[in-house]
């Protein structure tokens, strides 16, 4: 087996007092594909957000790249897409522009940007297919194109872990394809993915294993679930109004 | 043209171009995050300092920087917690700011023209070494605003995204707010304390109409708070009008200019062009 890329050791967190998850253990090993699935509000988001540290761990540890989390500094390494773009800025910016901040972690904060710096930006662009777009402010792009420029901003970096939370929510067919396209080539490439998503959609192939979080705990690590009943059908909307308090026993095995 | 001859005009005219260029540098990144009136928060803060400094007869400027900075970090902390009381703290510290410099102005010995001086500014009361304070310390925001854009440009715009960059965030914004302090205590004397904030935002606000990045927009917004602060000092000289006043007039005459010049502009253009009717885009969820 392959050096662990992200381990999760008895992971707990809580916000405010009310625990979100409670004693998560997980690894990822380098190039794999893992789909952190899970409803609305089961704590798969938070999962990831604890693994790069964006919400304290409660109890456990995270480690990544063999450094505990705390003293980890290689930032470079990993590349984060949120799920969408932060409230929305207050002034325009261009696709490139948010593109070319995925370099910041690899070029620190005071060297200005190279020729090296320009490639890769470049490269990303046409990896997810917006080369064309890239002097278009954002905010006049579709949802799926913002997210396109996300995973951009993140493939800028040259990254070797990929850490997307629901890179498909809501997000149109031709974007979904492209950002398929665009991890497949990644993936290829000798990355590592963990990936958050309520449905695979295109992704399904790509994806090595899968993790199901359910009420704050792992119910199922292995190959991805098939889905059931009207879940399979199709043309099936996943729109899931449910909460961490649904009943048991839809994902649990 | 011939005021410009005496000493006075010329130091209130350098003073203004320096702190017309530094102050929407800055602004920007406030914009940004939409903080904008953050600044105006912070010169009621500094008026605090001007007022101690008034009291204690030391250097008032000294001290209403010592004083903003101090208001700045502490907005900032209050920022970076992210609590809803916030709000409220944020306005506590604006009214205490501007009502504890109005009542230290008031037991110190100064008149209400110097808490005039300080409330609306002064420009042509500068003395040479108030110019090259404010020179030196504009040409550093500037230079520091330019030089970091790339990484305050990412923690504005996505601040988690730059955490997981290991940009080192805390300090940024630190930086950020003690540059905003600096910026306010230097405008002060320009524009006074009640008008900062338009310096800041007012410039990118009307820049924004027409630019499509973020460099484009902060090229643009501080060539026009360039051209405020030359015009606004010259139409002062020459129609005896308050600097401060004028040069924030001019700013808002500008955003006027370019809002209906760009939104004409467009009109136009689908006029030219009515047939382009855009496909709807897909809906991208199905609400229940």
């Amino acid at each position: 087996m392959s050096a662990p890329v992200i381990t999760v050791t008895h992971g707990a967190v809580g916000y405010d007092g009310r625990p979100v998850l409670r004693d998560v253990s997980l690894t990822v090993a380098t190039g794999e594909v893992v789909a952190v699935l899970g409803a609305n509000g089961s704590g798969k988001s938070t999962l990831i957000r604890a693994v790069l540290g964006l919400v304290p761990l409660a109890a456990g540890s995270v480690t990544l790249f063999d450094t505990p989390q705390r003293r980890f500094r290689q930032w470079h390494r990993i590349g984060y897409v949120p799920q969408r773009l932060g409230a929305g800025s207050g002034v325009p910016a261009t696709v490139r522009e948010v593109v070319a901040s995925g370099r910041l972690a690899r070029r620190g904060v005071l060297r200005p940007p190279g020729r090296a710096d320009r490639a890769a930006v470049d490269a990303a662009l046409r990896a997810v297919g917006l080369a064309d777009r890239a002097g278009d402010p954002v905010a006049t792009l579709s949802g799926g194109q913002q997210q396109r420029t996300l995973i951009a901003r993140a493939l800028a970096g040259e990254p070797e872990l990929l850490v997307l939370d629901e890179p498909t929510a809501g997000v149109d067919a031709t974007s979904q394809e492209a950002f398929a396209g665009a991890l497949h080539d990644f993936v290829a490439g000798g990355g590592t993915v963990l990936l958050v998503a309520h449905e695979l959609g295109p992704l399904r192939p790509l994806i090595s294993r899968a993790v199901v979080v359910h009420q704050g705990g792992i119910c199922h690590d292995g190959p991805v679930p098939e889905p059931a009943g009207h879940h399979a059908e199709p043309d099936h909307d996943h729109v899931h109004p449910h909460g961490p308090d649904e009943p048991a026993g839809l994902w649990s095995n | 043209m011939e005021l410009f001859q005496y000493p006075y005009m010329q130091r209130a005219l350098i003073a203004a171009l320096v702190i017309g260029l530094a102050a929407p540098a800055l602004g920007i990144y406030l914009v940004q995050r939409r903080l904008a009136l953050v600044g105006d928060g912070i010169g009621h803060v500094a008026l605090t300092g001007v007022g101690a400094g008034l009291l204690f007869n030391r250097s008032p400027v000294l001290v209403a920087v010592v004083a903003a900075t101090l208001g700045a970090v502490a907005i900032e902390l209050v920022r970076a917690r992210g609590r809803t009381s916030g709000d409220l703290a944020l306005a506590l510290l604006f009214y205490g700011g501007i009502a504890g410099g109005v009542m230290l102005v008031g037991l110190s010995d100064a008149t209400s023209a110097n808490l005039n001086a300080y409330l609306f500014g002064s420009l042509t009361t500068i003395f040479p070494r108030d110019l090259a304070t404010i020179a030196i310390l504009g040409v550093v925001i500037g230079v520091v605003m330019l030089g970091l854009r790339p990484a305050l440009f990412a923690i504005c715009h996505d601040e988690e995204y730059a955490r997981v960059s290991g940009l080192p965030v805390r300090t940024l914004n630190l930086l950020l707010a003690v540059a905003t302090a600096v910026t306010v205590t230097i405008a002060m004397q320009a524009v006074g304390v009640l008008l900062i904030s338009a310096l800041m935002v007012v410039p990118v606000a009307a820049a924004q109409q027409v630019t499509r990045g973020f460099r484009s927009t902060m090229t643009a917004a501080m060539a026009l708070g360039l051209f405020a602060a030359g015009a606004g000092v010259w139409v002062a000289a020459t129609a005896n009008t308050a600097p401060g006043a004028s040069v924030v007039l001019l700013a808002i005459a500008s955003f006027l200019v370019v809002a209906l010049g760009a939104a004409g502009w467009r009109l136009l253009r689908r006029r030219a062009a009515p047939a382009a009717v855009p496909a709807p885009e897909p809906h991208e969820v199905v609400l229940r």
